[in-house]
């Protein structure tokens, strides 16, 4: 376990290595000049050459790679135009917002998916699978902001109890600093009016996230508890006299998880991107907020900062799904193990 | 399953109302798929929104709308006979926009997807029949790439490149051809054990000639049925980017400008957001359905 554990990250480090790399490439080769941009367009000549060599612009392609990843190493990823602050610290104080409303999202996710698609396959082919199926296809097919205004046409007309924007209600006067989720940190501090209102907030814009995985999540749960319900050692239990419940619970589930955990750690790459969206409609105050701020604003360090962080994201997700997989089922670690 | 299928598809066509034995191979193919309500009714709604692009300027009651036409006689006016689907905040037909709008969504389906699968396709092909070293690049850049997280990429390249459609689809392109050749990729590794590639090599084919005429046909089917269910994704895709005002500038008419400018005169005027948005769902919905259906028919895994 320990040896696979080393393993994972060593190619997540790899990961992140190239990623690190094909963004700033991506950022450099782009037509439009950083520091004229940085100026805009009233600029002189003069004032942009200067500011390039403040920006290291000047230097060989190589060499700007290498102060580059090697301010990464020391958690430093530049100014921003638009805050003029380390793009770092304005991250850091965006990322709770997003970690509380993305990890919210998931158990939404895991909470409703795997017990309706269990749901679904035990009563298969009856109205309960059908209902569902139409559940889950709404889910696939409706976008994230279509399903984000529509919840927030709804709040504002009859669940008036939600509101539609923000995170926490001003008047609250409340500051989360043990651990940034406001969720926890009230808790911390005893405060349950605090407590009540973040879920409320929280509540329409998680359900617009979750909606499109929950969709996906549960048909593959139903598919692969009906792949695991035929298996032989299944028979075998029920011959044996062990409960239904305890069969489909105990031995079926923890099989059939395998499927969905792959997926749900795949579907985070999408989640991460439509959080843009979400938070975009609901103004939550995240790093998909302030990424939206600034690509509108051409602020390039920063932009490459919020896509490298969601990058990161996503990969440490991956390995966290990797882990509690090999967990439940062994032979994936043995799999993996053989494979790098 | 299997046993069904004739042993010489094609052949067998002229006398097919015997027995399910004697349906050719596209023949059973139209048989199931008729058979599937659910892609019966996706491919239906593929048809119509490929109608609705297309005759456009025929269909559309009040064609002016289309452009940056005024008519504040008509602001803001709730969906009736005259209007279906009601008016935008400038007075233009939010129905005809909505038809104009395909063409656009249409139009970044196929650009996107003509260089992005070809692209996936060649890629994939190539790593999984060399393999070794080469597979090794290949997949672990495909890995890179399948870690950043589209829509975040998309909006950062099109914010550097300067937000407009042509931008758009080359943002969306770049991460496309991923998945292609991921998929490419396994179906080719599991191919290489079969005898008929061994065959081909024993025989003297040139590595092209394998892969692009023994190997690219067995991808076929699950290619189409990618392809299918992506078209729905780039048109959620170009939709979420012009919602955040980074995909087509007005005036053209696209389904996700009008849904963000529509947001703006919610809760009152709900049919200037929700309208344009159903029309986005129900273009997904076809795609979606009819690839779900063409995954049954053709029975491949993605």
């Amino acid at each position: 376990m320990i040896w696979y554990l080393a393993r994972r990250a060593f190619s997540l480090l790899l990961v992140f290595l190239g990623l690190a790399i094909l963004i700033f490439v991506i950022a450099r080769i782009v037509p439009g000049d950083p520091a004229r941009i940085a100026l805009g367009p009233l600029a002189t000549a003069n004032q942009v050459a200067e500011m390039r060599t403040e920006m290291g612009l000047d230097l060989p392609f190589v060499q700007q790679l290498w102060n580059y990843l090697s301010g990464l190493a020391r958690g430093d990823l530049g100014k921003s135009l638009l805050t003029s602050r380390d793009v770092m610290s304005d991250i850091r104080h965006a990322l709770p917002a997003t970690f509380e409303l993305v990890l919210f999202t998931i158990i939404l996710q895991i909470a409703l998916s795997i017990p309706l698609g269990v749901l679904a396959a035990v009563y298969r082919d009856t109205w309960v699978d059908n209902v569902t199926r139409i559940i889950s296809l709404i889910g696939v097919v409706t976008p994230g902001f279509v399903l984000a205004i529509i919840l927030q046409l709804i709040a504002s007309y009859h669940l008036t109890f939600f509101p539609i924007t923000g995170r926490l209600d001003t008047a609250l006067n409340f500051k989360a600093d043990t651990t940034g989720l406001l969720l926890i940190d009230s808790i911390l501090a005893g405060r349950w009016d605090v407590w009540t209102d973040a879920l409320r907030h929280l509540l329409l814009p998680s359900l617009a996230l979750a909606a499109a995985g929950v969709g996906q999540v549960m048909r593959i749960t139903r598919s692969s508890m009906i792949e695991v319900a035929n298996r032989d050692f299944i028979e075998a239990s029920r011959a044996y006299g062990i409960p239904e419940r305890v069969i489909t619970f105990r031995y079926m589930l923890r099989l059939a998880c395998v499927a969905p955990l792959t997926i749900l750690g795949l579907e985070f790459a999408s989640l991460i991107g439509n959080a843009f969206i979400v938070e975009f409609v609901f103004g939550w105050p995240g790093i998909a907020s302030y990424g939206v701020r600034t690509i509108l604003h051409k602020d390039l360090n920063a932009v490459i900062g919020v896509v490298l962080v969601s990058g990161v994201f996503f990969v440490v997700m991956n390995l966290f799904i990797d882990v509690l997989l090999g967990i439940i089922d062994p032979r994936h670690r043995m799999r993996e193990a053989s494979n790098t | 399953m299997s046993a069904l299928i004739p042993d010489k598809p094609g052949e067998a066509a002229h006398n097919a109302i015997d027995t399910a034995r004697h349906l050719s191979g596209g023949q059973m193919a139209w048989y199931r798929f008729s058979r599937n309500p659910a892609a019966l009714i996706g491919a239906t709604i593929v048809i119509s929104v490929f109608f609705a692009a297309i005759f456009a300027p025929w269909l559309s009651p009040h064609p002016e709308s289309a452009g940056a036409h005024v008519d504040f006689m008509n602001r803001h006016s709730a969906p009736d006979a005259q209007f279906w689907f009601g008016t935008d905040n400038v007075g233009r037909d939010i129905f005809t926009r909505v038809l104009y709008g395909y063409r656009v969504s249409l139009g970044m389906v196929v650009g996107v997807l003509g260089v992005a699968v070809p692209l996936g396709v060649v890629l994939g092909l190539v790593a999984g029949y060399f393999g070794g070293r080469t597979g090794f690049i290949v997949m672990r850049f495909t890995d890179i790439m399948l870690a950043i997280p589209p829509l975040a990429m998309a909006l950062a390249i099109t914010a550097v490149l300067s937000p407009n459609l042509i931008n758009a689809m080359i943002a969306i392109t770049l991460l496309w051809w991923t998945w292609h050749t991921r998929l490419i990729y396994r179906i080719v590794r599991a191919q290489m054990n079969e005898d008929y590639v061994e065959a081909s090599k024993l025989a003297g084919a040139s590595h092209f000639h394998i892969m692009f005429r023994e190997l690219l046909p067995n991808c076929i089917s699950a290619i189409s049925v990618k392809i299918t269910l992506d078209a729905g994704f780039v048109i959620l895709f170009g939709a979420a980017l012009s919602f955040l005002g980074l995909g087509i500038q007005p005036p053209t008419p696209d389904l996700g400008t009008m849904v963000s400018t529509g947001s703006e005169y919610l809760p009152e005027h709900w049919w200037e957001a929700l309208m344009p948005g159903l029309a986005i769902l129900y273009a997904i919905l076809g795609f979606n359905l009819l690839g779900d259906g063409l995954r049954d028919m053709m029975d491949v895994e993605l």
